[in-house]
């Protein structure tokens, strides 16, 4: 991924930035110009939240065919989890046995390193989720 | 007024391999070498991990402690390693971003073998005492290596320890500090190469021994101190016999140096080795008692802290998140195949 | 508004094509369609093209300039428009073509879909089609195209009790069908044992689950209803068109069993063709994945929400049942040339209405649909098809 792509988005993949509508409440990620609920009332009306890492798993699946960057991780847990605040991510689940993850699991954000451009580039980091505490 | 620890947060891996599973590939009794190092297991950091996630999840840790404390407020960021993930482009700044401290804020990354974080310790003290800043954060962590089949690969582990230094509020005040520091060549690693080289047995004596010690008794010099009036006492830790020793030779007791002996559950952690330990005992400690630190890093130098804990440590959360008693206990074996795996001692294809 | 029809058709062999470069495909699939037409250079007045990413597969863009040139056209300098919409692509330029010749602009438009997926590596040529997902906030964190589809089917089991028996059942039925049809990349059959034991690609989805990477071409030549009869004796006309975009990552979709984009597109489609789901007899929808058939088959109506897996199970939607499902093989077994699909989706419809499609022809169809899908379903595309009278 070319250098400014990743860095502009770093507060939302390290810190999970995400937008809140002053409208209707409506908390999206990653954050948005326009609330994807109430539309053009939203405008100029939304302020930036941080999510608070925590929720739960709505789905999954455990990756075996993988592309080069995640080989190492193979077979590793994909999953949507619902996060507290209503929005959705998707995301790996690492620090736990894949046979453990079940639909509606609570998780926690954890940073890590999420690829990297070769040996020679520039190295990705950003949340994943892990069990909570 | 003191400069002293404001909180702290410590991060290891979860992952473990036993010295008995190594040895079993290089034709050595890894159970006779675990039991002379005094090592039960070692850490080992998941493929998607660095000094750099470690050092985040350490800092993180830290400020979920003592939430009172506003990133903002870190006006400098040094993390020390020797297995910093660039060689050039700083762990720190990475970090910085992570806890949302800074843009108006300096940072740097350090090395010094073992020392590498104490050292950021002592810088972050200057910093705060001299007014610069309010509060410093002084980060020790790697991902050591151990060239497969030396001794060090039965302890080289991993892991990463955050300290938020600053005058007020004090969970612990750095009443003095001492460092002892000559060229002693004992272990090294020239820029390029994937492992470090040592000196064996002159890594002992004219090293571990000489430094730990020498500081130790100017720290006891300057504090006017002696072994019995402290209730602690944490040391480098790159095996479990060497920070015994010193302790002992010192005139401290076993039972002042268990709580800080993390090394024989997660191996010698390196910059984070002795901070680890100081997470510990920070877990426990009461206001009042004192605890006494020498640091100690290869090439070589010794930092050395005379702490009291306050009534400030109370005021924070210790128990929040992940505790270390549960990061050092929730754990899961590996078996060399996938150790090797995950520490990139595998040899894979080339584009 | 005129009405639009289909005047003829082509397609190419699917499947891993070393000897054919991508140039070479398209143009075959398309010729066949206009000598198919009966129809003269002159008669053509525009070409619309569907490919999902040459750019990336071949490292050619500007493909609607490559198709007007090798097609043999260029001394008509046709305006050529290429469609990008992932795997809808397609089945998007027929309804922009559609719309050209309704509007009263062209007469005669030529449609065309191709894809040459193979001159790249496995490993590469996924990582092409996960280019449809969202690359900020789905595939840099790992989640690979098989990857977001099988977590919809996980939570299709998990909601509605689909199990992954019935998500065989939908492969090993598209392989049936595909073994009646000469131009499929797969014609042997298979079992439900055979999916079920086969590597896992991202559970619960296997190999057998997943639509094949593969090298194809269709076309079809659309003409205005009121002049088809000059061409053909069996026109068969587009009635209806619906096209629906949602949430491009799945995380943002409002229910995960389901794909609001093909729900829509469905009632567009119904609605601009007065008919409902009961008329339709024959069905090509989009199987890349085998719980992508059975949400499509839900979505559009033809069972209820949940029943999908039941209903394929009980052989509902197998040859001749109550609805019969990608009589071509479908996806799964036909071959998936992304760009290509949403105009083989029609070919072969266009084939049961005429009564052409030989040892799996559907008795009695007089209204088909097709079903393309685009992404993980951020786009749908419906269209349905009925004899000319």
């Amino acid at each position: 991924m070319a250098i400014p792509r990743f860095w502009r988005e770093i507060p939302s993949r390290y810190n999970l930035v995400a937008s809140k509508c002053l409208n209707c409440a409506m908390v999206d990620f990653p954050p948005r110009e326009v609330c994807t609920r109430c539309g053009r009332k939203s405008i100029g009306n939304m302020e930036r939240v941080k999510l608070s890492g925590r929720g739960q798993v709505v789905t999954y699946s455990i990756v075996h065919d993988a592309p080069k960057e995640f080989e190492m991780m193979k077979p590793y847990v994909l999953a949507i989890v619902q996060m507290d605040e209503g929005v959705r991510m998707t995301s790996q689940i690492v620090d736990c046995e894949n046979a453990e993850v079940k639909i509606g699991m609570r998780v926690e954000t954890a940073f890590r390193r999420l690829g990297a451009e070769g040996e020679a580039g520039i190295i990705h980091y950003g949340y994943k989720f892990r069990p909570a505490a | 007024m003191k400069a002293g620890i404001v909180t702290y947060g410590a991060y290891v891996p979860r992952y473990r391999i036993t010295p008995k599973e190594i040895g079993a590939v290089w034709g050595v009794d890894g159970e006779a070498m675990g039991k002379g190092l005094n090592i039960r297991a070692k850490s080992v950091p998941g493929p998607d991990e660095d000094v750099i996630t470690m050092s985040v999840e350490a800092a993180r840790s830290a400020l979920k402690k003592a939430p009172g404390i506003t990133p903002k407020d870190v006006g400098a960021i040094y993390v020390g390693s020797e297995s910093h993930p660039y060689a050039v482009k700083p762990s720190a700044t990475i970090v910085a971003e992570a806890i949302e401290a800074g843009p108006v804020m300096t940072a740097a990354d350090y090395e010094f073998a073992c020392k590498a974080g104490t050292a950021a310790i002592q810088t972050t003290m200057g910093l705060t005492l001299s007014d610069m800043y309010k509060y410093g954060m002084a980060v020790g962590a790697d991902t050591s290596q151990g060239a497969p089949g030396d001794a060090l690969e039965y302890s080289a582990s991993a892991g990463a320890a955050a300290f938020v230094i600053g005058k007020d509020p004090l969970i612990a005040s750095i009443d003095h500090t001492i460092s002892y520091t000559t060229d002693t060549p004992d272990f090294w690693r020239r820029e390029g190469q994937a492992y470090p080289s040592h000196g064996g047995r002159f890594t002992g004596e004219p090293a571990y021994f000489k430094h730990v010690l020498s500081c130790a008794n100017l720290l006891f010099k300057r504090a006017g101190t002696s072994p019995e009036d402290y209730d602690y006492a944490v040391f480098h830790q790159p095996n479990g016999k060497f920070p015994v020793r010193a302790g002992r030779t010192l005139g401290f007791k076993d039972e002042q140096m268990e709580t800080g002996l993390l090394v024989r559950e997660i191996g010698n952690t390196y910059s984070a080795a002795i901070m680890v330990g100081l997470c510990a005992i920070l877990d426990v400690a009461k206001p009042g008692n004192r605890i006494f630190a020498v640091g100690y890093g290869s090439g070589a130098g010794s930092d050395g802290f005379d702490i009291t804990v306050t009534d400030g440590v109370d005021a924070i959360d210790r128990r929040s998140g992940r505790t270390l008693r549960r990061m050092v206990e929730d754990v899961k074996f590996l078996d060399y195949a996938t150790y090797a795996k995950f520490r990139g001692k595998i040899r894979m294809r080339e584009g | 508004m005129r009405g639009v029809s289909v005047i003829g058709i082509g397609e190419t062999q699917f499947g891993e094509l070393w000897d054919k470069s991508f140039r070479e495909l398209g143009i075959e699939a398309g010729l066949r369609a206009i000598q198919e037409a009966k129809i003269a250079a002159e008669n053509v007045d525009a070409i619309y093209v569907g490919n999902m990413s040459a750019g990336k597969f071949i490292d050619q863009e500007h493909v609607a300039a490559l198709v007007a040139d090798y097609s043999g056209l260029v001394d008509q300098h046709l305006p050529t428009v290429r469609v990008e919409g992932g795997g809808a692509c397609s089945a998007i330029a027929i309804h922009q073509a559609a719309m050209s010749i309704a509007s009263g602009v062209h007469d005669i438009v030529v449609v065309g879909g191709a894809e040459k997926m193979t001159d790249v590596g496995d490993v590469e040529a996924n990582a092409i089609l996960s280019s449809t997902t969202d690359q900020e906030w789905e595939s840099v964190f790992g989640a690979t195209f098989a990857g977001l589809y099988a977590m919809m089917a996980r939570r299709h089991m998990f909601e509605h009790g689909t199990t992954r028996e019935q998500l065989a059942a939908v492969a090993v039925k598209n392989h049936k069908n595909g073994s009646m049809n000469p131009n499929a990349q797969f014609q042997k059959e298979i079992t439900i044992e055979t999916v079920l034991q086969a590597p896992r690609v991202a559970e619960p989805l296997g190999v057998f689950d997943c639509a094949p990477l593969s090298d194809g071409a269709a076309a079809v030549v659309l003409c205005s209803a009121d002049k088809a009869r000059k061409f053909t004796d069996t026109p068969i006309n587009l009635i209806g068109t619906g096209h629906a975009t949602d949430f491009l990552a799945v995380h943002d979709r409002r229910d995960l069993t389901t794909m609001d984009a093909t729900v829509i597109a469905g009632k567009r489609a119904f609605h601009a063709a007065g008919k409902t789901p009961i008329d339709v007899k024959v069905a090509e929808v989009h199987d890349n994945f085998t719980i992508s058939e059975i949400m499509a088959v839900e979505d559009l109506r033809f069972v209820p929400k949940g029943k999908g897996g039941y209903a394929t199970e009980d052989g509902e939607t197998a040859l001749n049942a109550r609805i019969s499902v990608n009589t071509s093989g479908g996806l799964k077994a036909r071959g998936y040339p992304v760009g290509a699909t949403g105009v083989a989706q029609a070919v072969e419809i266009v084939r049961q209405l005429r009564g052409e499609a030989g040892k799996r022809q559907v008795a009695g169809a007089e209204v088909g649909l097709t079903h393309t899908l685009g992404g993980t379903g951020a786009t749908a595309v419906v269209h349905l098809f009925a004899r000319g009278d």
